[in-house]
């Protein structure tokens, strides 16, 4: 019996094949490419649109100045249009309010769920509804802090701890989470070495796990901060609107810079009457709105650049 | 977890040296203090669903005619019951939601692809970091946008979509202008949800194994065919769950919705066309101003069943994690 001769030639692909697989690889990557500029189009135009209409109004007046005695687009006696001081001081006091609120707790939640906790029950029960808590949308949690304020406090009342607590709700799932993986990093040595040496667990904790994690829980932090403080929704219901400064967290409405923003984009036009004077802008509402959106813009970027230095510096450290 | 407490030595009491020195007090507060912590949150979701049922009571248990009639005031008569008026709502989400989420998953899995396998390692990196911060960019700042920016330059484009495909009845004509419209909200909330989903299929792809990935390309597969034999399988799971993540954010979204659409109540398909459907979110957000306490509890009614809705969209995606990670 010969050897069958085995026909080698029968299995090589076609040349069209191949060219076909080719042509197909090309159109995949230029496609990908393609996603990728698509997506990058609405982007720059987003940024570049609230930077170049922004800067037009933002000058020190805007910044130092409130919205009372701000007549339709009349010019104000000091020469501006009205301006944003209350609104970012409503911004810093209630997120600050929002901060002391779920960065303790969270951070404490964090430790019994990887200190204490185990795998027991409650442990994944916690866990999922930290998971559940994320998804909270963010008018939930207004309607939320307003339904619980309406009925410890009375119905009807709108204050900046409200909006703080409404935030807050949205921060602490964001902290536990960033915590836990702090934690889980912490290398187990760490603490076998210093209750070996009698330290009692809870030192152990606050002295040793918490301080090495801290950069990593400094940093998650500051996102998180950044993340709730350009929300609007909740704040709408619980915060509330009002033109003038208001420094008091827990008593009468307070303007933080997105509900500003809302507000200025849905007054759309000013009035100027025939009898005007020159200085009188009808398009001032659109303007303060984008003057404010940059100064948004510029507080989130800036504080996730922050969040992210802090986690590269102090992580580099550890090498 | 893994940690052990301090063991008390048999000698403990009689010793001064083995006993802990101070400390013992601060050590059982801080457990309970943690505890604590970890319970305030049962506790907290708890009192959102209770407190919310609270204030929607009314609706159930209160007069019905009185409900009724706010619900009238708010639609125009379009409505009289609850149920009448949820449910154009919830397909106005879920519609608004879903589109936001298709233009957004094709795109997002393509420029995690490009970051993942085809930019220089240089670029990718830089690119990483920008797609994080602008999963920061606040939501009234999309809304902005596509008020004044994205609504006037796409008639044009939505007019000639009309135009050619206007026999798909989705795409039904005539185009609105300005285009208010479902079309233009689901783009800019497909833009919003982006980064989220980005980032997230981007970190599953890289943890591709890259034996699987050589062995793709050492039988020979060329660079798209590697992707889908080894990358996609891998992160199937991983993308799933990413884009249940960009839905829920997008079903809860309120303010891009609130500044762009104008409102309607109907079980419509015409995207192109304004004064059509309406979001729950933004629906609250829009009435909350003028609404009385009736008038509340129906949109905290309407709340409720957004939280409902989020709630297993979200228990979804955990599920698809967990099954993937056995």
């Amino acid at each position: 019996m010969s050897q069958p001769t085995i026909d080698f030639d029968k299995f090589k692909p076609t040349r069209s094949y191949i060219a076909a697989r080719k042509r197909k690889d090309i159109v995949m990557r230029v496609l990908i490419v393609l996603a990728f500029i698509v997506a990058l189009i609405p982007l720059i135009s987003l940024l570049w649109t609230t930077v170049v209409r922004g800067v037009t109004r933002l000058n020190w007046d805007f910044l130092s100045h409130n919205m009372t005695n701000v007549i339709g687009g009349n010019p104000t006696p000091s020469g501006g249009y009205g301006g944003i001081l209350h609104a970012v001081i409503g911004t810093l006091e209630i997120t600050l309010g929002a901060m002391l609120i779920s960065i303790p707790v969270g951070v404490m939640c964090a430790v019994y769920l990887i200190e204490y906790a185990g795998k027991s029950r409650l442990a994944t029960t916690i866990h999922l509804l930290v998971d559940v808590m994320s998804g909270i949308p963010s008018i939930v949690a207004g309607l939320f802090a307003y339904s619980m304020f309406a009925l410890v406090v009375g119905p009807g009342t709108i204050n900046g701890f409200e909006g703080s607590v409404a935030l807050s709700l949205l921060m602490i799932p964001t902290v536990v989470k960033t915590t836990e993986e702090m934690l889980k990093i912490v290398p187990n040595d760490l603490r076998e070495a210093s209750l070996a040496l009698g330290v009692t667990k809870q030192r152990t904790i606050t002295k040793i796990v918490l301080r090495t994690a801290l950069p990593g829980i400094v940093s998650g932090s500051i996102l998180a901060i950044a993340r709730v403080i350009g929300e609007t929704a909740p704040l709408l219901m619980t915060a509330g609107y009002i033109v003038s400064t208001n420094m008091n967290l827990f008593s009468g409405e307070m303007t933080t810079l997105p509900v500003y923003v809302y507000q200025e984009y849905s007054k759309y036009r000013a009035n100027c009457s025939a009898e005007a004077a020159t200085g009188c802008v009808t398009t001032i509402p659109m303007e303060r709105a984008w003057s404010a959106a940059l100064v948004l813009i510029l507080l989130v970027l800036i504080l996730n650049l922050i969040g992210r230095i802090v986690a590269r510096v102090f992580s580099a450290k550890k090498k | 977890m893994t940690t052990t407490t301090t063991q008390p030595s048999p000698t403990r009491g009689e010793s001064t040296l083995t006993a802990p020195v101070a400390g013992k007090r601060a050590d059982k507060v801080f457990k309970g203090v943690a505890l604590a912590a970890g319970v305030l949150i049962l506790v907290v979701l708890a009192a959102v669903s209770m407190f919310l049922l609270v204030q929607a009571w009314p609706l159930i248990g209160g007069d019905q005619t009185a409900n009724s009639e706010t619900i009238s005031t708010f639609t125009g008569g379009k409505a009289h019951s609850f149920w009448g008026y949820v449910g154009p709502l919830l397909f106005g989400t879920v519609l608004v939601a879903a589109l936001a989420l298709v233009i957004a998953f094709f795109v997002s899995v393509g420029i995690a692809l490009f970051i993942s396998h085809y930019a220089p390692r240089r670029l990718a990196a830089v690119l990483s970091y920008i797609v994080d911060l602008l999963a920061a960019i606040p939501s009234v700042i999309y809304g902005l946008w596509g008020g004044l920016v994205l609504v006037p330059s796409i008639y044009p484009f939505w007019n000639w979509v009309a135009q050619y495909l206007g026999w798909i009845p989705l795409f039904a004509g005539p185009a609105s202008n300005p285009p208010r419209t479902v079309a233009t909200v689901a783009l800019v909330l497909a833009i919003m949800i982006l980064p989220i989903i980005t980032s997230m299929a981007r970190d599953i792809f890289q943890q591709t194994p890259k034996l699987l990935e050589e062995a793709a390309l050492g039988l020979g597969a060329t660079k798209w065919e590697m992707i889908k034999l080894a990358v996609l399988p891998f992160g199937k799971s991983g993308i799933v769950s990413a884009s249940m993540l960009g839905l829920g954010r997008a079903l809860g979204e309120t303010m891009a919705v609130l500044m762009i659409l104008s409102p309607g109540l109907k079980y419509s398909f015409k995207l192109l066309q304004a004064s059509q459907n309406q979001t729950i979110a933004a629906n609250i957000a829009a009435q909350y101003p003028e609404a009385d306490s009736i008038g509340v509890s129906v949109l905290i009614g309407t709340g409720l069943v957004l939280f409902v809705l989020t709630f297993l969209v979200n228990l979804l995606a955990r599920r698809i994690t967990e099954k993937a990670g056995k």
